[in-house]
């Protein structure tokens, strides 16, 4: 089936570029295998049918976080031969939990009844006239409306937080400055004198 | 049709690789940063995975809730991890040893 088949190319591409963000020898190349793991998820996810989170993974996670990332990793200079140091002390202790969390998650998905549900069925398709985006939108504004104001405050947070972390202030600098400015009061700006109108020569 | 168990293996897989990567990228704090994305994708997967397989779309509009906290933090990490090397020119974890922890 094209549907089966579509998922396991996508999946083999996921996992090689999981593979290629961990192992990368240049920060660089991690970030464009990342790049390469959203998109291919956002293809699955279009392929099981939740398309606006498809989208919004593409537009978000490749459009602005991982061009984030570029530019913090090209704008460091980093010393990478101290970072690669050691680098296989630990290794066989990560492929060995990595190991062992596959093999318990499959545990339990592959065994019979262990979810719960029954795992080896399809979901329901949905019908032709169905939009994901619509119905996504109709319970976000309404049962969880509220949640998603918290969720504006809290990006409008990380914005004032992750600029205030970043700006910095050099000695030197002319800048102007408004306290003094709003200070300020007529008196010590302007004199008004009094003097006899000037007889024209 | 994709089934329930073919997707989240997929997903378990995804995480553990996120898991070895911690383990194997431990002194590059750029890299951690990129696994921890690579484990909230993993858990997004089971999120609508689920939410597909019960037709409940209550996974969904959680997982739009991940993504949104999940930029948050890489902003806020990427803006510490910035001004951490402005003060010591490394970005190493080993250096980072002030608190005596």
């Amino acid at each position: 089936m094209l549907i089966q088949a579509l998922f396991y190319v996508f999946g083999t591409i996921l996992v090689v570029s999981a593979i290629g963000v961990i192992s990368a020898r240049n920060p660089v190349f991690s970030a464009l295998a990342l790049v390469m793991c959203f998109v291919t998820s956002a293809a699955i996810w279009l392929l099981i049918e939740a398309e606006f989170l498809a989208v919004v993974l593409v537009l978000v996670y490749v459009g602005a976080v991982m061009v984030l990332f570029l530019f913090v990793v090209m704008m460091l200079d980093i010393n990478l031969a101290e970072l690669r140091q050691g680098f296989t002390r630990f290794a066989w202790l990560g492929w060995l939990t990595a190991l062992a969390v596959i093999i318990e998650i499959a545990g339990v998905v592959w065994a019979k009844g262990g979810l719960g549900v029954d795992a080896s069925r399809g979901a329901t398709p949905s019908p032709a006239d169905y939009s994901n985006t619509l119905e996504l939108g109709r319970i976000l504004y309404t049962r969880y409306a509220y949640p998603l104001e918290l969720a504006a405050m809290l990006l409008l947070v990380a914005i004032v937080a992750a600029i205030a972390l970043t700006m910095r202030h050099r000695a030197g600098l002319k800048q102007q400055d408004v306290g003094a400015q709003v200070a300020v009061r007529a008196q010590d700006r302007l004199r008004i004198i009094k003097m006899d109108a000037e007889k024209g020569a | 049709m994709i089934s329930l168990a073919q997707l989240l293996t997929l997903s378990g897989i995804l995480f553990s690789l996120a898991v070895a990567g911690i383990f194997l990228n431990r002194k590059n704090v750029i890299l951690l940063l990129m696994c921890v994305e690579l484990l909230l994708l993993a858990a997004n997967f089971n999120f609508i995975a689920f939410s597909r397989y019960l037709g409940d779309l209550n996974g969904q509009v959680f997982v739009f809730f991940v993504l949104t906290v999940a930029a948050a933090e890489s902003a806020i990490g990427l803006a510490i991890l910035v001004v951490l090397f402005r003060e010591r020119r490394s970005i190493n974890v080993e250096d980072l040893n002030t608190l005596k922890g």
